[in-house]
């Protein structure tokens, strides 16, 4: 314990869990939409987007976080908007888009710079190594994602639950469906820098599966995915940390152990 | 008053049309029941009304707000894990397009009063995917009637459903009808047991082959 709070006493260490207490938080939100609405690899997918983008804002010396801001957003909205027209099997389109951003990531980076550490930090994330704007701008997209969850929240409810009743309401669906691609393309914006565009999406898919076990309504689903999002944040981020080990893979490792846990329990509360 | 009004409607998809010249008003407080056989376009043509498809051809001029009108489809619940109670299912049918989402106190009044009318409040915190079929179809219906409709449109609700959940379906929606003039559009196959309310038929075959009294009706 005395070790945890010493190393609380870093600034690196108290930023990290800063911003990683947020992006867990608003991830696990949006996750629990997404996941319910067979979307769980759309973090994926605008995770390869995100390497596309930061390759590209690398190669020309820009930002990486003002470039692929616009560029994920942009893919978020495509995603949606062609599996809501088409009527195309959202996994289909996801793996598109995953692959060829993934493609043309590689293709920019190894004819520019090369796989240098920008880009390694990028693709498996460096949470220690957040500065202060980091800090900022992952609080700030945070505030702003759950203010309109809170917003929306009953209608987002209706549209996860019963689309076609929304539709015959008269509800505009397709509005929301550009709200959740939003608020999913600033969640895994923000949390690639924790997590790396390789591995944000665990972050948006696995709180919300855990709590999924133990919980009949969708408020309490919403609760423990925060819960659980935190919880696995922090152990994963101080076992990380005293076991040598990268921080998003170590985030990953607890929440695939308590996946595991939480299968069992409820398999064995149901006999 | 004319809640409905269907001029030359013609809707078709991929290539095969589904309906075509459907003509017929439907006034208020009317209990219409949509017959024909599978294929014969009735679920098309519910979809149409609520805006679910896009007509070809043709009007549909609907003379009351769309918060006015409730829809009921089959319960076709996919992911019986699905993390909802029956209460957030219910409270969710008094959200009204234009309006931010928010319940007020009135709401959750209503909500009390039609979980009571519906013999539903001991099921009110279950998950969905634990209710039976009879009991899923009330748990819509309530989300259905929260919206206090003056329209409340139904696709095919008893498909599933076993004899006596169907007959205590028909029974409540013939009390909406005697008792609140709730105008009613019912497509369904099965009209046996509707008999109370003396509904009017309009048999549909791609277009309309009969539209008239239940005692004037022939059968398919």
């Amino acid at each position: 314990m005395n070790e945890i709070i010493n190393i609380l006493s870093y600034t690196f260490m108290q930023r990290a869990v800063i911003c990683g207490i947020a992006i867990s938080f608003s991830a696990a939100l949006i996750g629990v939409i997404l996941t319910l609405k067979n979307y769980s690899m759309i973090g994926h997918g605008l995770g390869e987007v995100g390497f596309a983008a930061i390759s590209l804002a690398i190669a020309l010396n820009l930002p990486p976080i003002s470039i692929s801001i616009p560029i994920v957003i942009i893919a978020a909205i495509i995603i949606m908007l062609i599996s809501q027209k088409k009527g195309e099997s959202a996994d289909i389109i996801i793996a598109l888009v995953a692959t060829g951003a993934l493609a043309i990531g590689v293709i920019i980076t190894t004819a520019t710079s090369g796989f240098s550490t920008d880009s390694y930090n990028y693709m498996f994330g460096s949470i220690l190594a957040m500065t202060q704007r980091d800090v900022f701008l992952s609080i700030g997209i945070t505030i702003v994602s759950i203010i309109m969850y809170i917003i929306f929240y009953n209608r987002l409810f209706l549209i996860t639950f019963d689309e076609k009743y929304a539709k015959a309401t008269g509800i505009n669906v397709t509005f929301y469906q550009f709200l959740i691609a939003l608020i999913t393309a600033l969640v895994v914006v923000v949390g690639m820098r924790m997590m790396g565009t390789m591995l944000i999406s665990s972050l948006i898919v696995f709180p919300a599966i855990i709590a999924k076990k133990f919980t009949t309504s969708f408020k309490g689903l919403v609760i423990m995915s925060v819960i659980t999002s935190i919880i696995c944040f922090m152990i994963g981020i101080f076992t990380s940390f005293f076991l040598n080990m990268p921080t998003g893979a170590g985030i990953v490792l607890v929440y695939i152990i308590l996946l595991v846990i939480s299968s069992i329990c409820s398999k064995l509360a149901k006999i | 008053m004319t809640v409905l009004e269907i001029e030359n409607l013609k809707v078709s998809y991929s290539n095969h049309t589904a309906l075509e010249n459907i003509n017929f008003k439907i006034n208020e407080g009317e209990y219409v029941c949509l017959v024909g056989e599978n294929g014969s376009g009735k679920s098309t043509l519910v979809k149409t009304i609520v805006g679910l498809l896009k007509a070809d051809e043709g009007k549909i001029n609907l003379n009351i707000s769309l918060d006015e009108v409730a829809y009921l489809s089959q319960t076709n619940l996919k992911d019986l894990e699905f993390p909802a109670t029956s209460k957030e299912i219910i409270m969710s049918g008094v959200q009204k397009h234009k309006k931010l989402p928010f319940y007020t106190k009135k709401d959750k009044k209503d909500y009390e009063e039609i979980i009571k009318k519906l013999k539903i409040e001991d099921i009110q915190n279950r998950r969905i995917g634990d209710l039976s079929g009879g009991q899923k179809q009330r748990v819509l219906i309530a989300r259905a009637l929260i919206r206090n409709p003056k329209l409340l449109i139904l696709d095919e609700p008893t498909t599933g459903l076993d004899y006596n959940i169907t007959k205590e379906l028909y029974r409540i929606l013939e009390n909406l009808n005697r008792e609140n003039k709730m105008t009613i559009i019912l497509a369904t196959h099965d009209i046996d047991e509707i008999t109370e309310n003396k509904p009017r038929i309009i048999y549909l075959a791609k277009t309309i082959k009969y539209d008239g009294s239940l005692e004037g009706w022939k059968g398919f």
